[in-house]
């Protein structure tokens, strides 16, 4: 997967768990928790879509490292590899 | 014979809309069957009947708003003689309400109309549009209006709890652009448009209006409280550390379905410490305290876009924990995104309330009447502690307990949040 549809994978699957978000104002740098404002069951929902649809478990002691989109990405190319 | 009403959804409910029949009449159902579903300021919740009966009349139709104990439905108990005549039959329509405007008004007799007596039960929702994507959240009734108008519920913005699309959004719709529902007619009951949305009127349920009426629900809850309850408030700040290493333990190395969120072992130490304290488990109402011996467990869920629910788990007592951590996911989504029952918004004995991470340290409740107590639990936060007479640094949090003094005192409610402290500390044992 490119890095462009790693991002429109997280975005869509953010979006399905925090559908009040729109995924054209959804900026890279912004902060899940402090930003967007997912709380613990949000963030483990997202995890838990993400495990689903490309395979990847994060583990909770790198949850720091999708922190945002942009982070995200990062994290989720390198394991895709 | 008797008659099914529509169901007071907690004391700020004064009406509820009809949106859909799961029973049609001669149907026999069982006690905790889900029979209708009704739009509230808390979303749709499934009604159940809490008595075995056979329906004989459907009185109220799809679509209607009815202010709360107006009749729903003629039903008698099986094997009882259903002795709903023909000539009885049709007197009942007369016992149909108008749908209040704003506000319940004295009931007038409504025009006569057919009850939906036919109305097959609603089929499974199938997508409308041929695509991957999950459909978005929306009520029942706003799905099947939707699909039978031929709209694209992507299309619609939702105005319920986390963009959910309302039955109100779909009439919006409708009446922005009528010609998308040319065939609506050919099939029957289906919710009228016109009901709630004739020119020039103002429109009942405009986007953005939910959350208003949410927040007076809240507003009418927490002013009875405030007004009515005599709180006195306790906390403890307890070391956290061996439940956190417990459970990151327990995590590591867990597909995220299989993990547990921290949120599920305050509510199973709080499920388990409120049967050691009775006083702070039940109902007070009309000058009498009721102490219940289940822990139906309220979650206070926050809405997306602001607002919040505490629906009730049911007889938290005996969850163990993943049970819990089940319960707990099925409860937020459908607080969010779906259904919850009557029985989930009305018969909670206690309330829990958890800020999560990056939250305050220290949350003082408002009790939910009629129960008497609320338990806060603060963000976990690193402080320098003091163990075995050794400074270090330690994951701890603060733990508020506020209770009715007309019930309990500040002794027994001490006994809670030690309880609970006791339980964080061993928490394997949870």
């Amino acid at each position: 997967m490119t890095d462009a549809e790693i991002r429109r994978a997280f975005l869509k699957e953010l979006t399905s768990v925090a559908p009040d978000l729109d995924p054209a104002t959804v900026g890279d740098d912004d902060h899940l928790q402090d930003d967007l404002e997912l709380d613990s069951m949000d963030f483990l929902n997202l995890v838990t879509a993400l495990h689903k649809r490309l395979g990847v478990s994060v583990p909770e002691a790198d949850y720091s490292q999708i922190a945002t989109p942009r982070s995200a990405v990062r994290y989720l190319a390198d394991r895709l590899v | 014979m008797s008659t099914f009403k529509m169901p007071s959804l907690g004391a700020d409910m004064e009406e509820g809309k009809l949106v859909e029949w799961l029973v049609k009449p001669g149907d026999t159902v069982a006690h905790g069957d889900v029979v209708a579903v009704v739009e509230t300021h808390k979303g749709a919740i499934e009604i159940e009947i809490f008595e075995a009966a056979v329906f004989d009349t459907l009185l109220a139709k799809e679509g209607q708003t009815l202010p709360v104990g107006a009749p729903l439905a003629r039903v008698h108990a099986p094997g009882a003689a259903p002795d709903a005549a023909p000539d009885d039959r049709a007197s009942t329509e007369e016992q149909v309400p108008p749908a209040p405007a704003r506000r319940p008004e004295p009931l007038k007799p409504a025009a006569a109309r057919p009850a939906i007596a036919e109305t097959p039960r609603t089929p499974p929702i199938t997508p409308s549009r041929p695509s991957a994507e999950a459909p978005p959240p929306a009520s029942p009734a706003a799905r099947v209006l939707a699909r039978k108008a031929g709209l694209d519920l992507g299309a619609i913005a939702g105005s319920g709890p986390g963009g959910a699309v309302l039955l109100a959004d779909v009439e919006a719709r409708l009446e922005a652009a009528p010609e998308a529902a040319q065939d609506i007619g050919a099939e029957e009951q289906v919710p009228e448009p016109k009901e709630v949305a004739k020119p020039g009127e103002p429109h009942p349920a405009k986007p953005g209006l939910d959350m208003a009426a949410m927040r007076q629900a809240i507003a009418a809850a927490m002013s009875r409280s405030k007004r009515e309850i005599p709180h006195y408030y306790l906390e403890r700040t307890i070391d956290l550390q061996p439940a956190t290493d417990w459970l990151a333990a327990r995590n590591e190395g867990r597909d995220p379905d299989a993990r547990v969120l921290m949120g599920a072992l305050f509510l199973r130490a709080t499920a388990l410490a409120a049967t050691k304290v009775p006083e702070l488990n039940g109902h007070y109402e009309d000058g009498t305290f009721r102490p219940s011996k289940a822990v139906h467990a309220g979650l206070a869920v926050a809405m997306r876009g602001g607002g919040l629910i505490a629906p009730a788990i049911r007889d938290a007592q005996s969850l163990e924990l993943d049970a819990m951590m089940a319960a707990i996911r099925d409860m937020v989504a459908r607080a969010r995104n779906g259904r919850l029952r009557n029985s989930e918004v009305t018969q909670g004995t206690i309330t829990i309330s958890s800020m999560g991470e990056g939250g305050a340290d220290a949350l003082y409740a408002v009790i939910y009447p009629p129960q008497v107590a609320i338990v806060g639990f603060g963000a976990p936060v690193r402080r320098a502690w003091v163990v075995d007479d050794a400074v270090k640094p330690r994951t701890t949090l603060t733990v508020t307990l506020s209770a009715d003094h007309r019930v309990s005192d500040g002794r027994r409610g001490t006994r809670l949040l030690s309880e609970i402290e006791r339980l964080l500390k061993e928490p394997e044992t949870l």
